[in-house]
């Protein structure tokens, strides 16, 4: 098999920041992944959802170039900027770092420039405070904040509510999605925690080692392989949820203040499914 | 203040201010038994260099070199755990340095001053020795501080962030080595960890940054060499493991202040301090 990663020309009229074809990986003698193909482009949100040990992980490891693939094509837009939130972050107590110095490690960022993106972040006053000292969520948003510094076209965000409770998630989906309209880049997530992820995203890819399904939201949580891989139980929850979408949806009229930071955006909320995730979203915290 | 007190104290600090925020590394990255098998190991290369009339310090300098690149060759087979070699490399360096030594003939070899340093003997070419090495070691540390700090912070993130995690790796491994052949003069191998990891270790509590970490690491280490020679003079101890006293008390009273702060603390708050189970 052949595996070649390529660079994409911007002017070739291409959309994908970043694309797989066709790709496989092998860990420790085992194919984790075979045939998987996905593309993320600009200023879209794509999820990555499967159940643990379907080679999620991997995936993204491989699209970012930590570990090599076996088989397929990875292409990649020309100087393409990516801004990676790993899904383990363990603060070392034996390594004494303020959350002010961790996001300087990034290079070339004066006070004025982490204070705003702490501020983007919803963390704003933390600069001063130790990581360890961090809860899940406020540890979550300084990750992103790092992130951000990088000025990315791609943001990768490995299991970003892991850790973090369910108004926190909700939150920092929100975050997320306001993120990725404020700076047109492209979203990648990957998830288990599927009812939540389904909120805040316009294309899900369903893997368990090959991609089993992808499209949006609904037509993956109907899709039979869907349904198998993760059981009818999962399906119902999601459609529960999408019923709360409907009723926020109707509340939205008078929009709540939200807290971190976070501003209500004024936009059309009309028919979108991110607009009925994000009204969602906000009216439960 | 006699010559030689004068030349062990300069060399002492010389070794010091390396010592320091390099053994914040080590401290970061948990690779204290790792400096201890190359310190160990550097014993050979002494019996080595003295045995084929090398310049000794070259010898350490390879020998460890030698050792640092055989370790991480070996870390990627899975058989045995890291700490394992890193016992084999350690003893059996020592063990071999040991037995070699017991070849060279006469006064040539004085063992002792090699397990627990001579600091007392220190010529203005040894002087010489330390400060250009330690320059070497600070200057390449200075240069590699970011890429050193990311992989110490999180080696994936800072991969994907594009640093060189395997180039980073080796230099840092080299400057271990460089450190440990010129702090034996002063320490000894048996003892040269010490120097790395205690004053560290001491700066841990107070320092908010890394970066503060380091300079004070290098200070608690001048300050261990000052008080440790002095009290060597003063009531006639070995003055290696003098030094390493002098680091200890420091980090204790470092620990202890800390500990005292937090009771302190509590006791304005109002709470009981916490019973240790």
């Amino acid at each position: 098999m052949n595996a070649r990663v390529v660079t994409l020309n911007a002017a070739g009229g291409s959309p994908d920041l970043i694309a797989a074809q066709a790709i496989s990986v092998v860990v420790n003698g085992r194919k984790v992944l075979r045939d998987v193909s996905l593309e993320v482009r600009r200023g879209e949100i794509v999820s990555l959802i499967g159940p643990n040990g379907s080679g999620k992980s991997t995936l993204v490891r491989a699209l970012l170039g930590l570990i090599p693939i076996a088989g397929g094509t990875i292409s990649r837009r020309a100087n393409l900027r990516i801004g990676y939130v790993p899904q383990r972050f363990e603060p070392d107590p034996v390594l004494p770092l303020t959350v002010g110095r961790f996001l300087r490690m990034a290079g070339g960022v004066g006070r004025a420039r982490l204070e705003q993106v702490l501020d983007e972040v919803g963390a704003s006053g933390l600069a001063k405070r130790q990581l360890v000292e961090l809860s899940g969520g406020e540890l979550r948003r300084v990750l992103i904040a790092r992130a951000l510094l990088r000025e990315p076209d791609l943001l990768v965000l490995d299991e970003p509510a892991q850790q973090v409770d369910i108004t926190g998630q909700l939150e920092l989906f929100h975050l997320i999605g306001q993120i990725r309209d404020e700076h047109g880049c492209g979203v990648l997530i990957v998830s288990h925690d599927l009812h939540v992820v389904m909120a805040a995203t316009e294309r899900v890819i369903c893997l368990n080692g090959h991609v089993c399904c992808s499209g949006a939201p609904e037509a993956v949580s109907r899709h039979p392989e869907y349904v198998a891989l993760f059981g009818t139980r999962a399906a119902r929850e999601i459609a529960v949820y999408m019923h709360a979408h409907d009723h926020a949806h109707g509340l939205h009229g008078d929009v709540v203040p939200l807290e971190g930071g976070a501003r209500p955006h004024g936009h059309d909320h009309s028919d979108d499914h991110l607009g009925h995730g994000r009204a969602a979203g906000g009216e439960r915290r | 203040m006699s010559d030689f007190f004068l030349r062990a104290l300069i060399g002492g600090i010389g070794v010091a201010l390396v010592a320091g925020p390099l053994g914040c590394f080590v401290v970061w990255r948990r690779m204290a038994f790792f400096g201890d098998s190359l310190a160990h190991g550097a014993l050979l290369g002494v019996a080595l260099g003295i045995a084929i009339g090398v310049e000794v310090n070259v010898a350490i300098l390879i020998v460890c070199l030698a050792l640092a690149l055989f370790l991480t060759a070996l870390e990627r087979q899975k058989r045995l755990a890291v700490d394992t070699l890193l016992g084999i490399v350690a003893h059996g360096g020592l063990a071999l340095g040991l037995v070699a030594a017991s070849f060279v003939k006469g006064a040539r070899l004085d063992v002792t001053a090699y397990l627990f340093g001579d600091v007392l003997a220190i010529s203005l070419g040894d002087l010489a020795w330390i400060y250009a090495g330690g320059a070497v070691v600070l200057i390449v540390l200075a240069i590699t501080w970011r890429p050193l700090l990311a992989l110490a912070v999180h080696a994936e993130l800072a991969r994907a962030e594009g640093v060189q995690v395997r180039v980073a790796r080796l230099v840092f491994m080299i400057l271990i080595a460089l450190t440990v052949a010129i702090a034996m003069k002063i320490v000894g191998v048996v003892l040269v960890t010490a120097l790395l990891v205690i004053p560290a270790a001491s700066a841990r509590r107070l320092a908010p940054t890394p970066e503060i970490m380091a300079v004070l690491a290098a200070l608690f280490g001048v300050l261990a060499v000052a008080g440790g020679l002095g009290g060597s003079l003063a009531w006639d101890t070995p003055s290696g493991p003098s030094i390493v006293v002098a680091a200890l008390a420091l980090f204790i009273a470092t620990a202890g202040g800390a500990v005292l702060r937090q009771l302190w603390r509590e006791r304005q708050l109002g709470r009981s301090p916490a019973v240790a189970p």
